[in-house]
């Protein structure tokens, strides 16, 4: 258990903690920009808001892509 | 994608948007003319009356936390309300939860203004209230974070839209926030003081950690949220990129945290922590201008909106304000910037910028767009709506011109030195360098105070409108259902 020792000092996990934090967000860009396919499934959820729309919002939406 | 067809209101609680709705707008005109009449105190020191209840120091707190908790919170509510039940395609998970959020958060904000008025405060910015009213706030925001994932776990659209996830990591990083910064002991149970659980130095950082992610998630993230989707659909066209949101989204979750401390610069703090606080805050700004460029440019194609409606023009304005704070945040996180910039009236130019010109303006840009639609009407006046922007923006221009020259006249007053190496001028000879811009601000509010109660009027009139046709409409079908 001497191993969790190296856990329980800063100077060794605020470094990894941020390892941790730089590889995922670089892993959330890569996921978000690195397929076309992914790509157009995530742009086609541009249009949630407008999937339930009211009768008053079509008057002033005449223009809506 | 899961498409439900729309199938009237009973779909969907909109009576608990309403009142949230109402209430945000009563909240604005209270908490900002309580911020007039304390900028005037500044002005025009008379009308303080000599009395502690009129005096700057009690109604301060009322008006931050009246336009923040009192307008922008219940804003919030009732957009998140709305947005979650139309873009989840289902109900809130309970009624009676919601109704409860409703009257705890009301109760929690006219508590909050009262006690301040008889001198209860934990002088904490932003987080004034004593122990009882944190309790209550605990309860009611754990509340409405249950209601909000319960009502997305039921969704019937399987993704979760970009603005909800804004709103969500508002309710949950705003729990963590509220928790930790108001750990106190209070000095007995039947009494309102308490003494926070931290000291010195490390309490200046875990209320300045709370302070700035105040300002990070609840002033920013949620209003971001409202923005992902008052914008696409006032505009009547989807987000620019929705990958640029999701982007958007997750630096700010992480980045945000670690910025509070450059609130205390040049203090008692490990300077590491501050700077490590600055370099972030400028990396910050990457975010947040791709964020405002994602929302401006949904736009595209369709700019002539600008010059034709002025609700479209609430919000990139707002949005241009959002660019604008977030550029000026990181400088003046920056040692020597701060250096000039703390502790002078260039800090409440900055807040404000953000405060009345983003999360003001899309407040108010959301809420017109949301209110004649829970009514099943039009707006009463759109006349009133162009007046009501150029009274917000001259307002915010006369306000924060003003704090920009008086702040940095005071910095340098304050680090002004003479041939002896004295203190060239003195305090007071600062303060009334600063009166003319005092009275300049005082009236740049006073722009923006009748702004607000002109919509406050316009929405008025629009819901009575609302109520007038749903009336007529319910009576001409009784007459032809008698006549069947």
């Amino acid at each position: 258990m001497e191993w969790l020792m190296w856990f329980a000092k800063p100077e060794n996990t605020k470094p990894l903690a941020l390892i941790i934090f730089f590889v995922t967000f670089i892993g959330i860009v890569i996921y978000v920009y690195g397929s076309k396919k992914r790509s157009k499934q995530l742009e086609s959820y541009r249009d949630i808001p407008f999937l339930d729309d009211q009768p008053g919002d079509q008057d002033d939406t005449k223009d809506k892509q | 994608m899961a498409v439900t067809a729309y199938s009237g209101a009973e779909q969907y609680n909109f009576d608990i948007v309403k009142k949230f709705a109402v209430m945000s707008l009563v909240w604005a005109v209270i908490g900002m003319s309580v911020g007039v009449y304390i900028a005037s105190e500044l002005a025009w020191p008379f009308l303080n009356f000599d009395s502690p209840y009129f005096s700057f120091g009690r109604f301060r707190p009322v008006h931050t936390t009246s336009v923040i908790f009192g307008f922008g919170g219940s804003a919030l509510f009732a957009t998140s309300y709305y947005v979650v039940q139309r873009t989840c395609q289902t109900r809130l998970i309970s009624d009676g939860m919601a109704s409860f959020t409703f009257w705890g958060w009301m109760a929690i904000i006219v508590l909050a203004d009262l006690s301040y008025m008889l001198g209860y405060t934990q002088a904490r910015e932003y987080a004034e209230m004593e122990w009882p009213i944190d309790l209550l706030i605990e309860v009611v925001w754990v509340t409405y974070l249950i209601l909000f994932v319960g009502t997305i776990m039921r969704r019937k659209q399987p993704h979760i839209y970009v603005a909800n996830w804004f709103y969500l990591s508002f309710i949950l990083a705003t729990a963590l926030l509220h928790t930790f910064n108001n750990l106190a002991m209070p000095i007995d149970l039947f009494s309102m003081k308490s003494y926070s659980l931290f000291a010195g130095t490390q309490d200046a950082m875990t209320q300045w950690w709370y302070g700035h992610n105040a300002v990070g998630f609840f002033l920013t993230a949620a209003f971001l949220g409202m923005m992902y989707y008052f914008v696409p659909k006032q505009a009547g066209r989807p987000i620019y990129s929705y990958r640029l949101s999701i982007v958007h989204f997750w630096a700010l979750a992480f980045m945000y945290m670690w910025v509070g401390a450059h609130h205390l610069h040049w203090t008692a703090l490990p300077d590491w922590t501050s700077s490590l606080a600055a370099a972030f805050s400028i990396l910050l700004l990457m975010p947040s201008w791709g964020g405002m460029i994602n929302g401006i440019m949904t736009l595209s194609g369709a700019w002539d909106k600008l010059r034709t409606d002025a609700v479209m023009r609430f919000m990139i304005v707002a949005l241009s304000f959002y660019g604008m704070s977030t550029f000026e945040g990181p400088m003046m996180s920056l040692k020597e910037v701060n250096a000039l910039s703390h502790y002078t009236d260039w800090t409440v130019g900055h807040v404000h910028s953000g405060a009345l010109g983003w999360v003001a303006m899309i407040s108010f840009g959301s809420l017109y767009h949301m209110i004649p639609r829970l009514w099943g009407t039009r707006i009463y006046s759109n006349k009133l709506v162009e007046a009501h922007f150029w009274l917000a923006t001259i307002g915010i221009v006369l306000y924060i011109v003003a704090m920009w020259i008086s702040g940095i006249t005071q910095g340098l007053m304050w680090r002004a030195f003479d041939e002896f190496g004295n203190l060239q001028y003195s305090f007071v000879e600062s303060v009334v360098a600063m009166m003319p811009f005092y009275a300049m601000r005082a009236i740049g509010g006073m722009f923006f105070l009748t702004g607000t109660v002109l919509m406050l009027v316009n929405m008025f009139m629009t819901i009575r409108q609302g109520k007038r046709e749903s009336a007529v409409l319910d009576a001409g079908l009784a007459t032809r259902m008698a006549q069947a």
